[in-house]
Protein backbone atom coordinates (compact mmCIF):
# COMPACT_ATOMS: atom_id res chain seq x y z
CA UNK A 1 0.00 0.00 0.00
CA UNK A 2 2.90 2.19 -0.86
CA UNK A 3 3.58 4.14 -3.17
CA UNK A 4 6.48 6.77 -4.51
CA UNK A 5 4.69 7.09 -7.76
CA UNK A 6 3.36 10.77 -8.62
CA UNK A 7 0.91 9.26 -11.53
CA UNK A 8 -2.02 7.32 -11.48
CA UNK A 9 -2.50 3.94 -12.92
CA UNK A 10 -5.60 4.12 -14.16
CA UNK A 11 -7.69 6.96 -14.63
CA UNK A 12 -11.29 7.31 -14.92
CA UNK A 13 -13.48 9.99 -16.54
CA UNK A 14 -17.65 10.14 -16.76
CA UNK A 15 -17.32 6.05 -17.84
CA UNK A 16 -20.50 4.52 -18.43
CA UNK A 17 -21.91 1.53 -20.43
CA UNK A 18 -25.12 1.00 -21.16
CA UNK A 19 -27.27 -1.07 -23.00
CA UNK A 20 -30.50 -2.96 -24.77
CA UNK A 21 -32.76 -4.79 -22.55
CA UNK A 22 -35.15 -7.59 -23.93
CA UNK A 23 -37.67 -5.23 -24.65
CA UNK A 24 -35.27 -2.58 -26.72
CA UNK A 25 -35.11 -0.06 -24.20
CA UNK A 26 -31.71 1.80 -22.98
CA UNK A 27 -31.04 0.52 -19.82
CA UNK A 28 -27.90 2.09 -18.02
CA UNK A 29 -25.46 -0.14 -16.26
CA UNK A 30 -23.47 2.36 -14.98
CA UNK A 31 -22.84 6.05 -15.59
CA UNK A 32 -20.67 9.80 -15.51
CA UNK A 33 -18.00 7.22 -12.93
CA UNK A 34 -14.86 9.18 -11.82
CA UNK A 35 -12.12 7.17 -10.44
CA UNK A 36 -8.78 7.24 -10.18
CA UNK A 37 -6.21 4.08 -9.15
CA UNK A 38 -2.77 4.63 -7.75
CA UNK A 39 -0.12 2.49 -7.70
CA UNK A 40 -0.33 0.54 -5.15
CA UNK A 41 -3.41 1.16 -4.12
CA UNK A 42 -6.50 -1.12 -2.97
CA UNK A 43 -10.30 0.61 -3.99
CA UNK A 44 -13.22 -0.78 -3.12
CA UNK A 45 -16.59 -0.51 -5.68
CA UNK A 46 -19.60 -1.80 -3.16
CA UNK A 47 -23.08 -1.45 -3.73
CA UNK A 48 -26.07 -3.77 -3.79
CA UNK A 49 -26.61 -5.95 -6.36
CA UNK A 50 -27.87 -4.28 -9.49
CA UNK A 51 -26.06 -1.19 -8.17
CA UNK A 52 -23.72 -1.33 -11.67
CA UNK A 53 -20.74 -2.41 -9.39
CA UNK A 54 -19.84 -5.25 -11.86
CA UNK A 55 -20.64 -3.54 -14.97
CA UNK A 56 -18.33 -0.81 -13.94
CA UNK A 57 -15.54 -3.17 -13.14
CA UNK A 58 -15.42 -4.57 -16.61
CA UNK A 59 -16.04 -1.32 -18.43
CA UNK A 60 -12.76 -0.53 -16.94
CA UNK A 61 -11.28 -3.93 -17.92
CA UNK A 62 -12.12 -2.89 -20.92
CA UNK A 63 -14.30 -6.59 -20.98
CA UNK A 64 -17.49 -4.10 -21.87
CA UNK A 65 -17.51 -1.40 -24.12
CA UNK A 66 -18.06 2.15 -23.09
CA UNK A 67 -20.75 4.24 -24.03
CA UNK A 68 -19.48 7.08 -23.02
CA UNK A 69 -16.31 8.91 -20.94
CA UNK A 70 -12.77 7.39 -21.04
CA UNK A 71 -10.60 5.55 -18.87
CA UNK A 72 -6.71 5.77 -19.28
CA UNK A 73 -4.02 3.48 -18.05
CA UNK A 74 -0.21 3.72 -17.66
CA UNK A 75 1.76 0.58 -19.13
CA UNK A 76 4.59 -0.78 -17.71
CA UNK A 77 6.46 0.95 -19.73
CA UNK A 78 5.35 4.36 -18.70
CA UNK A 79 2.86 5.09 -21.74
CA UNK A 80 -0.51 6.48 -20.66
CA UNK A 81 -3.13 4.68 -23.03
CA UNK A 82 -6.97 5.56 -23.31
CA UNK A 83 -8.71 1.71 -23.25
CA UNK A 84 -11.40 3.09 -25.96
CA UNK A 85 -8.94 3.57 -28.29
CA UNK A 86 -7.41 0.35 -28.38
CA UNK A 87 -8.07 -2.38 -30.33
CA UNK A 88 -9.27 -6.14 -29.15
CA UNK A 89 -5.35 -7.24 -29.85
CA UNK A 90 -3.88 -4.79 -27.68
CA UNK A 91 -6.42 -5.49 -25.16
CA UNK A 92 -5.90 -9.07 -24.95
CA UNK A 93 -2.26 -8.59 -24.51
CA UNK A 94 -2.96 -6.02 -21.58
CA UNK A 95 -4.87 -8.68 -19.80
CA UNK A 96 -2.32 -10.89 -20.79
CA UNK A 97 0.95 -9.40 -19.49
CA UNK A 98 -0.10 -6.45 -17.37
CA UNK A 99 -3.66 -7.23 -15.75
CA UNK A 100 -5.20 -9.76 -13.70
CA UNK A 101 -9.09 -10.51 -13.65
CA UNK A 102 -10.10 -12.66 -10.66
CA UNK A 103 -13.60 -13.93 -10.94
CA UNK A 104 -16.45 -14.42 -8.56
CA UNK A 105 -17.02 -17.89 -9.91
CA UNK A 106 -13.36 -20.31 -10.18
CA UNK A 107 -14.59 -21.84 -13.55
CA UNK A 108 -14.91 -18.61 -15.20
CA UNK A 109 -11.37 -17.78 -14.62
CA UNK A 110 -9.35 -21.46 -14.61
CA UNK A 111 -9.23 -24.00 -16.97
CA UNK A 112 -11.25 -26.73 -15.25
CA UNK A 113 -9.77 -30.02 -17.19
CA UNK A 114 -6.36 -28.90 -16.83
CA UNK A 115 -4.00 -29.68 -13.66
CA UNK A 116 -3.52 -27.08 -11.08
CA UNK A 117 -0.32 -26.79 -12.33
CA UNK A 118 -0.98 -26.86 -16.11
CA UNK A 119 -3.40 -23.50 -15.13
CA UNK A 120 -0.30 -21.41 -13.11
CA UNK A 121 1.75 -22.95 -16.33
CA UNK A 122 -0.41 -22.01 -19.00
CA UNK A 123 -0.58 -18.24 -17.86
CA UNK A 124 2.92 -18.48 -17.32
CA UNK A 125 3.69 -19.43 -21.23
CA UNK A 126 1.27 -16.77 -22.70
CA UNK A 127 3.82 -14.37 -21.73
CA UNK A 128 6.55 -16.62 -23.23
CA UNK A 129 7.94 -18.80 -20.55
CA UNK A 130 8.75 -22.33 -22.68
CA UNK A 131 11.43 -23.67 -20.28
CA UNK A 132 9.26 -26.76 -19.22
CA UNK A 133 11.48 -27.41 -15.33
CA UNK A 134 11.01 -24.13 -14.71
CA UNK A 135 7.64 -23.46 -15.49
CA UNK A 136 6.92 -26.11 -12.91
CA UNK A 137 9.05 -25.08 -10.29
CA UNK A 138 7.54 -21.36 -10.82
CA UNK A 139 4.09 -23.15 -10.78
CA UNK A 140 4.49 -25.08 -7.27
CA UNK A 141 5.96 -22.41 -5.91
CA UNK A 142 2.53 -20.45 -6.73
CA UNK A 143 0.55 -23.44 -5.54
CA UNK A 144 2.62 -23.23 -2.07
CA UNK A 145 1.73 -19.36 -2.00
CA UNK A 146 -1.46 -20.41 -2.14
CA UNK A 147 -1.90 -22.73 0.46
CA UNK A 148 -2.26 -25.79 -2.18
CA UNK A 149 -0.67 -28.75 -1.21
CA UNK A 150 2.11 -29.67 -3.63
CA UNK A 151 0.85 -33.28 -4.46
CA UNK A 152 -1.92 -31.65 -6.04
CA UNK A 153 -0.14 -30.04 -9.20
CA UNK A 154 -1.24 -32.82 -11.06
CA UNK A 155 -5.05 -32.91 -10.28
CA UNK A 156 -7.19 -30.58 -12.02
CA UNK A 157 -9.64 -28.01 -10.53
CA UNK A 158 -12.99 -30.30 -10.85
CA UNK A 159 -11.47 -32.43 -7.61
CA UNK A 160 -10.97 -29.08 -5.30
CA UNK A 161 -13.45 -27.67 -3.47
CA UNK A 162 -14.65 -23.88 -3.52
CA UNK A 163 -12.05 -22.64 -1.78
CA UNK A 164 -9.17 -24.12 -3.17
CA UNK A 165 -10.62 -23.31 -6.93
CA UNK A 166 -10.93 -19.55 -5.64
CA UNK A 167 -7.20 -19.74 -4.08
CA UNK A 168 -5.70 -21.23 -7.59
CA UNK A 169 -7.78 -18.46 -10.02
CA UNK A 170 -5.75 -16.00 -7.74
CA UNK A 171 -2.09 -18.28 -8.21
CA UNK A 172 -2.51 -18.13 -12.07
CA UNK A 173 -4.05 -14.37 -12.40
CA UNK A 174 -0.82 -13.24 -9.92
CA UNK A 175 1.72 -15.97 -11.93
CA UNK A 176 2.40 -13.15 -14.21
CA UNK A 177 3.46 -10.44 -11.74
CA UNK A 178 0.39 -7.95 -12.85
CA UNK A 179 0.43 -4.11 -12.76
CA UNK A 180 -2.93 -3.95 -11.97
CA UNK A 181 -5.78 -6.94 -10.57
CA UNK A 182 -9.24 -6.73 -11.08
CA UNK A 183 -11.40 -8.76 -8.55
CA UNK A 184 -15.20 -9.54 -8.73
CA UNK A 185 -16.38 -10.72 -5.67
CA UNK A 186 -13.85 -12.87 -5.02
CA UNK A 187 -14.76 -14.13 -1.36
CA UNK A 188 -18.73 -14.47 -2.01
CA UNK A 189 -20.01 -18.14 -2.41
CA UNK A 190 -18.20 -19.71 -0.33
CA UNK A 191 -18.39 -20.75 3.45
CA UNK A 192 -17.49 -18.01 6.12
CA UNK A 193 -14.28 -19.57 7.23
CA UNK A 194 -12.74 -20.16 4.05
CA UNK A 195 -13.95 -16.39 3.46
CA UNK A 196 -11.85 -15.77 5.88
CA UNK A 197 -8.73 -17.50 5.07
CA UNK A 198 -8.79 -16.39 1.58
CA UNK A 199 -9.46 -12.69 2.64
CA UNK A 200 -6.11 -13.23 4.51
CA UNK A 201 -4.50 -14.66 2.26
CA UNK A 202 -5.34 -11.67 -0.55
CA UNK A 203 -4.64 -9.00 1.94
CA UNK A 204 -1.18 -10.93 2.51
CA UNK A 205 -0.31 -11.42 -1.70
CA UNK A 206 -1.49 -7.71 -1.98
CA UNK A 207 0.78 -5.86 0.60
CA UNK A 208 3.28 -8.06 -0.32
CA UNK A 209 3.41 -7.60 -3.91
CA UNK A 210 2.29 -3.97 -4.15
CA UNK A 211 -0.27 -4.55 -6.23
CA UNK A 212 -2.96 -2.22 -7.17
CA UNK A 213 -6.52 -3.83 -7.01
CA UNK A 214 -10.10 -2.70 -7.65
CA UNK A 215 -12.17 -5.26 -6.01
CA UNK A 216 -16.20 -5.43 -6.54
CA UNK A 217 -17.83 -6.26 -3.44
CA UNK A 218 -21.03 -6.08 -1.71
CA UNK A 219 -19.46 -7.25 1.42
CA UNK A 220 -18.59 -3.85 3.60
CA UNK A 221 -16.57 -5.78 5.94
CA UNK A 222 -14.51 -6.86 3.00
CA UNK A 223 -13.71 -3.30 2.02
CA UNK A 224 -12.98 -2.81 5.28
CA UNK A 225 -10.43 -5.22 5.93
CA UNK A 226 -8.41 -4.66 2.24
CA UNK A 227 -9.17 -1.41 0.58
CA UNK A 228 -7.28 1.90 1.08
CA UNK A 229 -10.36 3.93 -0.30
CA UNK A 230 -14.14 2.71 -1.70
CA UNK A 231 -16.74 3.96 -3.59
CA UNK A 232 -20.05 3.23 -3.08
CA UNK A 233 -22.61 2.76 -6.42
CA UNK A 234 -26.04 2.79 -6.58
CA UNK A 235 -27.62 2.71 -9.40
CA UNK A 236 -24.94 2.75 -11.61
CA UNK A 237 -23.58 6.07 -9.93
CA UNK A 238 -21.21 6.80 -7.55
CA UNK A 239 -23.15 8.21 -4.96
CA UNK A 240 -19.67 8.92 -2.30
CA UNK A 241 -16.26 8.16 -2.37
CA UNK A 242 -13.27 8.56 0.32
CA UNK A 243 -10.88 6.77 2.95
CA UNK A 244 -12.61 3.43 3.53
CA UNK A 245 -12.28 4.08 7.42
CA UNK A 246 -14.66 7.53 7.40
CA UNK A 247 -17.00 5.93 4.25
CA UNK A 248 -18.03 3.33 6.92
CA UNK A 249 -17.63 5.19 9.79
CA UNK A 250 -18.77 9.14 8.87
CA UNK A 251 -20.90 8.30 5.94
CA UNK A 252 -22.80 11.61 4.47
CA UNK A 253 -24.62 10.26 1.52
CA UNK A 254 -28.30 9.05 3.03
CA UNK A 255 -27.62 5.50 1.12
CA UNK A 256 -24.36 4.60 2.13
CA UNK A 257 -26.07 5.59 5.92
CA UNK A 258 -28.53 2.82 4.76
CA UNK A 259 -26.27 0.37 4.13
CA UNK A 260 -24.16 1.15 6.55
CA UNK A 261 -26.32 0.86 9.38
CA UNK A 262 -28.14 -2.43 7.68
CA UNK A 263 -25.04 -4.26 8.85
CA UNK A 264 -25.70 -6.95 11.33
CA UNK A 265 -23.59 -6.33 14.16
CA UNK A 266 -22.23 -10.02 15.76
CA UNK B 1 -7.72 30.13 23.99
CA UNK B 2 -5.00 31.48 21.87
CA UNK B 3 -4.57 32.01 18.17
CA UNK B 4 -1.48 30.71 18.04
CA UNK B 5 -0.08 29.84 14.54
CA UNK B 6 1.84 27.00 13.39
CA UNK B 7 5.25 29.23 13.37
CA UNK B 8 4.63 30.62 15.90
CA UNK B 9 7.55 29.40 18.83
CA UNK B 10 6.82 26.47 21.23
CA UNK B 11 6.08 27.41 25.00
CA UNK B 12 7.81 24.30 25.96
CA UNK B 13 11.03 25.65 23.95
CA UNK B 14 10.88 29.33 22.42
CA UNK B 15 13.90 28.91 20.52
CA UNK B 16 13.50 25.66 18.50
CA UNK B 17 10.51 24.21 18.53
CA UNK B 18 7.22 24.67 16.61
CA UNK B 19 4.50 23.26 16.92
CA UNK B 20 3.26 20.12 15.49
CA UNK B 21 -0.66 20.36 15.09
CA UNK B 22 -3.27 23.05 15.51
CA UNK B 23 -6.57 22.73 16.08
CA UNK B 24 -8.60 26.38 14.29
CA UNK B 25 -12.19 26.18 14.74
CA UNK B 26 -12.90 23.01 13.79
CA UNK B 27 -16.41 22.02 13.60
CA UNK B 28 -18.59 18.45 13.39
CA UNK B 29 -21.97 17.58 13.10
CA UNK B 30 -23.60 14.27 12.11
CA UNK B 31 -26.27 14.34 9.32
CA UNK B 32 -28.52 11.50 10.33
CA UNK B 33 -30.61 10.95 6.62
CA UNK B 34 -32.19 7.98 8.37
CA UNK B 35 -33.93 9.70 11.06
CA UNK B 36 -35.56 12.16 8.74
CA UNK B 37 -32.04 14.14 8.05
CA UNK B 38 -31.94 15.61 11.72
CA UNK B 39 -28.77 17.40 12.29
CA UNK B 40 -26.28 16.86 15.39
CA UNK B 41 -24.04 19.34 16.18
CA UNK B 42 -21.51 17.44 18.01
CA UNK B 43 -18.49 19.63 18.62
CA UNK B 44 -17.38 23.58 17.29
CA UNK B 45 -14.99 25.83 17.90
CA UNK B 46 -12.54 23.40 18.59
CA UNK B 47 -8.89 25.03 19.12
CA UNK B 48 -5.57 23.52 20.65
CA UNK B 49 -2.17 23.56 19.46
CA UNK B 50 0.04 20.72 20.48
CA UNK B 51 3.65 20.74 20.66
CA UNK B 52 6.23 18.61 20.66
CA UNK B 53 7.35 16.13 23.55
CA UNK B 54 4.08 17.04 25.28
CA UNK B 55 1.47 14.85 25.66
CA UNK B 56 -1.96 16.91 25.87
CA UNK B 57 -5.32 15.06 27.67
CA UNK B 58 -8.41 15.42 26.12
CA UNK B 59 -10.75 16.12 29.53
CA UNK B 60 -14.27 15.71 29.90
CA UNK B 61 -16.77 12.83 30.92
CA UNK B 62 -17.87 9.79 28.55
CA UNK B 63 -19.84 10.91 25.60
CA UNK B 64 -18.89 14.33 25.13
CA UNK B 65 -16.51 14.37 21.51
CA UNK B 66 -12.89 13.22 23.25
CA UNK B 67 -12.97 10.29 20.51
CA UNK B 68 -14.48 11.96 18.06
CA UNK B 69 -12.00 14.59 18.25
CA UNK B 70 -9.10 12.15 17.89
CA UNK B 71 -10.94 10.49 14.49
CA UNK B 72 -10.89 14.13 12.90
CA UNK B 73 -7.35 14.15 13.63
CA UNK B 74 -6.66 11.01 12.06
CA UNK B 75 -9.51 11.31 8.73
CA UNK B 76 -11.87 8.98 10.19
CA UNK B 77 -14.69 11.05 10.53
CA UNK B 78 -14.75 14.69 7.98
CA UNK B 79 -14.74 17.53 9.69
CA UNK B 80 -16.87 20.65 8.29
CA UNK B 81 -15.24 23.55 8.76
CA UNK B 82 -11.87 25.10 10.81
CA UNK B 83 -8.76 24.40 9.83
CA UNK B 84 -6.49 21.30 10.85
CA UNK B 85 -2.80 22.38 10.32
CA UNK B 86 -0.25 19.44 10.84
CA UNK B 87 3.37 19.89 10.27
CA UNK B 88 4.91 16.75 9.30
CA UNK B 89 8.75 15.51 9.64
CA UNK B 90 9.94 17.48 6.67
CA UNK B 91 8.68 20.42 7.89
CA UNK B 92 5.70 20.80 5.15
CA UNK B 93 2.46 22.22 6.72
CA UNK B 94 -1.13 20.07 5.29
CA UNK B 95 -4.42 21.12 6.55
CA UNK B 96 -6.41 17.71 7.16
CA UNK B 97 -9.76 19.24 6.92
CA UNK B 98 -8.96 19.48 3.46
CA UNK B 99 -6.63 16.93 2.64
CA UNK B 100 -7.15 14.44 0.12
CA UNK B 101 -7.37 10.48 0.71
CA UNK B 102 -3.87 9.77 -0.38
CA UNK B 103 -2.54 12.79 1.63
CA UNK B 104 -4.18 11.08 4.36
CA UNK B 105 -2.80 7.28 3.48
CA UNK B 106 0.94 9.11 3.03
CA UNK B 107 0.30 11.19 6.26
CA UNK B 108 -0.85 7.83 8.25
CA UNK B 109 1.75 5.96 7.48
CA UNK B 110 4.37 8.43 8.21
CA UNK B 111 3.58 11.19 10.57
CA UNK B 112 -0.23 10.23 12.39
CA UNK B 113 0.13 7.33 14.84
CA UNK B 114 -3.08 6.29 16.11
CA UNK B 115 -4.08 3.84 18.92
CA UNK B 116 -8.50 2.78 18.96
CA UNK B 117 -9.60 1.14 21.73
CA UNK B 118 -10.06 -2.15 20.42
CA UNK B 119 -8.11 -4.17 18.24
CA UNK B 120 -8.94 -4.63 14.45
CA UNK B 121 -6.94 -7.59 12.89
CA UNK B 122 -7.85 -10.23 10.17
CA UNK B 123 -8.29 -13.84 11.19
CA UNK B 124 -4.98 -16.02 10.68
CA UNK B 125 -2.76 -13.30 11.02
CA UNK B 126 0.06 -14.14 13.61
CA UNK B 127 0.42 -11.43 16.72
CA UNK B 128 3.95 -10.60 15.78
CA UNK B 129 3.23 -9.49 12.35
CA UNK B 130 0.17 -7.51 13.55
CA UNK B 131 2.23 -5.53 15.82
CA UNK B 132 4.74 -5.13 12.64
CA UNK B 133 2.07 -4.15 9.92
CA UNK B 134 2.65 -0.49 10.41
CA UNK B 135 6.35 -1.09 9.94
CA UNK B 136 5.83 -3.71 6.60
CA UNK B 137 3.77 -1.19 5.20
CA UNK B 138 6.16 1.46 5.49
CA UNK B 139 8.43 -0.59 3.59
CA UNK B 140 10.80 -1.57 6.90
CA UNK B 141 13.24 -4.81 6.21
CA UNK B 142 10.72 -7.45 7.90
CA UNK B 143 13.52 -8.54 10.17
CA UNK B 144 13.87 -5.05 11.50
CA UNK B 145 9.96 -4.70 11.65
CA UNK B 146 9.26 -7.54 13.68
CA UNK B 147 12.65 -7.06 15.68
CA UNK B 148 11.07 -3.85 16.91
CA UNK B 149 7.41 -5.86 17.22
CA UNK B 150 9.00 -8.53 19.21
CA UNK B 151 10.79 -5.74 21.79
CA UNK B 152 7.56 -3.92 22.46
CA UNK B 153 5.29 -7.65 22.81
CA UNK B 154 8.57 -8.25 25.74
CA UNK B 155 7.96 -5.14 27.26
CA UNK B 156 4.10 -5.46 27.04
CA UNK B 157 4.78 -8.62 28.53
CA UNK B 158 3.00 -10.78 26.06
CA UNK B 159 4.44 -14.03 26.75
CA UNK B 160 6.70 -15.23 23.48
CA UNK B 161 4.60 -18.22 23.27
CA UNK B 162 1.75 -16.32 21.76
CA UNK B 163 3.41 -14.47 19.09
CA UNK B 164 2.77 -16.57 16.56
CA UNK B 165 -0.30 -17.07 17.09
CA UNK B 166 -3.51 -14.58 15.84
CA UNK B 167 -5.00 -12.27 18.59
CA UNK B 168 -8.39 -13.33 17.61
CA UNK B 169 -8.82 -15.34 20.55
CA UNK B 170 -6.59 -13.78 23.21
CA UNK B 171 -8.20 -12.13 26.52
CA UNK B 172 -9.42 -8.80 26.76
CA UNK B 173 -6.07 -7.10 27.83
CA UNK B 174 -3.57 -9.00 26.34
CA UNK B 175 -5.42 -8.19 22.76
CA UNK B 176 -5.56 -4.45 24.21
CA UNK B 177 -1.49 -4.88 24.82
CA UNK B 178 -1.01 -5.99 21.15
CA UNK B 179 -2.93 -2.82 20.21
CA UNK B 180 -0.38 -0.57 22.00
CA UNK B 181 1.98 -2.44 20.57
CA UNK B 182 1.10 -1.86 17.44
CA UNK B 183 0.24 1.97 17.96
CA UNK B 184 3.72 2.30 19.62
CA UNK B 185 5.98 0.27 16.69
CA UNK B 186 6.17 3.42 14.24
CA UNK B 187 7.71 6.28 16.26
CA UNK B 188 5.08 8.49 14.46
CA UNK B 189 6.20 12.14 15.34
CA UNK B 190 2.19 12.82 16.41
CA UNK B 191 0.58 10.17 18.86
CA UNK B 192 -2.86 9.56 19.19
CA UNK B 193 -4.14 7.26 22.18
CA UNK B 194 -7.61 6.58 22.77
CA UNK B 195 -8.15 4.77 26.60
CA UNK B 196 -5.14 2.83 25.83
CA UNK B 197 -4.98 1.76 29.59
CA UNK B 198 -8.64 0.97 29.91
CA UNK B 199 -8.16 -2.65 30.70
CA UNK B 200 -4.43 -3.32 31.40
CA UNK B 201 -3.28 -4.83 35.25
CA UNK B 202 -0.77 -2.12 36.99
CA UNK B 203 2.21 -3.30 35.88
CA UNK B 204 1.10 -2.82 32.20
CA UNK B 205 -0.13 0.29 32.93
CA UNK B 206 3.12 1.87 34.18
CA UNK B 207 4.45 -0.07 30.99
CA UNK B 208 2.24 2.14 28.67
CA UNK B 209 3.22 5.12 31.08
CA UNK B 210 6.73 4.31 30.16
CA UNK B 211 6.27 3.59 26.43
CA UNK B 212 4.59 7.73 26.70
CA UNK B 213 7.62 8.94 28.36
CA UNK B 214 9.93 7.37 26.01
CA UNK B 215 7.64 9.14 22.75
CA UNK B 216 7.87 12.03 24.50
CA UNK B 217 11.69 12.09 25.32
CA UNK B 218 11.83 11.13 21.53
CA UNK B 219 9.91 14.51 20.53
CA UNK B 220 6.60 12.92 19.96
CA UNK B 221 3.28 14.81 19.91
CA UNK B 222 1.15 13.34 21.83
CA UNK B 223 -2.65 13.50 22.32
CA UNK B 224 -4.91 11.27 24.66
CA UNK B 225 -7.95 10.15 26.13
CA UNK B 226 -7.20 8.53 29.84
CA UNK B 227 -10.29 7.80 31.90
CA UNK B 228 -7.56 6.55 34.52
CA UNK B 229 -6.95 9.26 36.88
CA UNK B 230 -3.18 7.70 38.05
CA UNK B 231 -2.47 7.40 34.26
CA UNK B 232 -3.55 10.98 32.84
CA UNK B 233 -1.53 12.40 36.52
CA UNK B 234 1.75 10.63 35.72
CA UNK B 235 1.94 11.32 31.63
CA UNK B 236 -0.49 14.70 31.29
CA UNK B 237 1.30 17.96 30.41
CA UNK B 238 -1.68 19.93 30.30
CA UNK B 239 -5.32 19.19 30.01
CA UNK B 240 -7.75 20.25 27.23
CA UNK B 241 -10.82 20.65 28.33
CA UNK B 242 -13.30 19.56 25.52
CA UNK B 243 -16.81 20.58 27.35
CA UNK B 244 -15.89 24.06 25.90
CA UNK B 245 -16.32 22.73 22.46
CA UNK B 246 -19.56 21.71 22.87
CA UNK B 247 -22.24 23.68 21.08
CA UNK B 248 -25.57 24.77 23.10
CA UNK B 249 -27.92 21.55 22.47
CA UNK B 250 -25.97 19.27 21.15
CA UNK B 251 -26.94 15.61 22.20
CA UNK B 252 -24.25 14.60 25.10
CA UNK B 253 -24.39 10.98 24.65
CA UNK B 254 -22.03 10.53 22.17
CA UNK B 255 -24.23 7.49 20.88
CA UNK B 256 -24.35 8.79 16.99
CA UNK B 257 -27.66 6.22 15.88
CA UNK B 258 -26.48 4.06 13.68
CA UNK B 259 -26.04 5.00 10.16
CA UNK B 260 -23.68 7.96 10.82
CA UNK B 261 -20.62 7.10 12.97
CA UNK B 262 -20.07 4.27 15.91
CA UNK B 263 -21.58 1.90 13.41
CA UNK B 264 -18.74 -0.79 11.57
CA UNK B 265 -19.47 -3.46 9.80
CA UNK B 266 -17.87 -6.96 11.32
CA UNK B 267 -16.41 -9.04 8.73
CA UNK B 268 -18.51 -12.40 8.86
CA UNK B 269 -16.13 -14.97 10.21
CA UNK B 270 -13.72 -12.36 10.96
CA UNK B 271 -12.77 -11.62 14.05
CA UNK B 272 -12.47 -8.11 14.25
CA UNK B 273 -13.22 -5.04 16.69
CA UNK B 274 -15.83 -5.90 19.36
CA UNK B 275 -17.49 -2.56 19.66
CA UNK B 276 -16.64 0.96 19.36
Amino acid sequence: MVSTDDEPLLQVRGLGHTYADRSGRTRIGCADVDVDLWPGEVLAIVGESGSGKTTLLNTVAARLTASHGSARYRTRDGREVALDSLDEVSIRALHRTEWGFVHQDPAAGLLMNVSAGGNVGERLMSIGARHYGRIRESAATWLARVEIPADRIDEPPTTFSGGMRQRLQIARTLAISPRLVFMDEPTSGLDVSVQARLLDLIRGLVADLGLSVLIVTHDLAVARVLSDRTVVMRHGRVVESGLTDRVLEDPHAPYTQLLVSSILQV
Amino acid sequence: MTTTRLTDPSPLDPTTALPVLEALDLAKTFTMHLQGGVRLPVLSGVRFTLYPGECAVLDGPSGIGKSTILKMIHGTYGIDSGALLLRGPDGAVTDLARADDRTMLRLRRTTLGYVSQFLRCVPRVPTLDVVAEPLLSARVPPEDARRRAGHLLERLRVPTGLWMLPPATFSGGEKQRVNIARGFVSDHPVLLLDEPTASLDAANRAEVVDLIEDQKAAGAAILAIFHDPRVRAEVADRLIDVGVFVPSGAVRSGRVPSGAGRSGPVPSGVENEESR
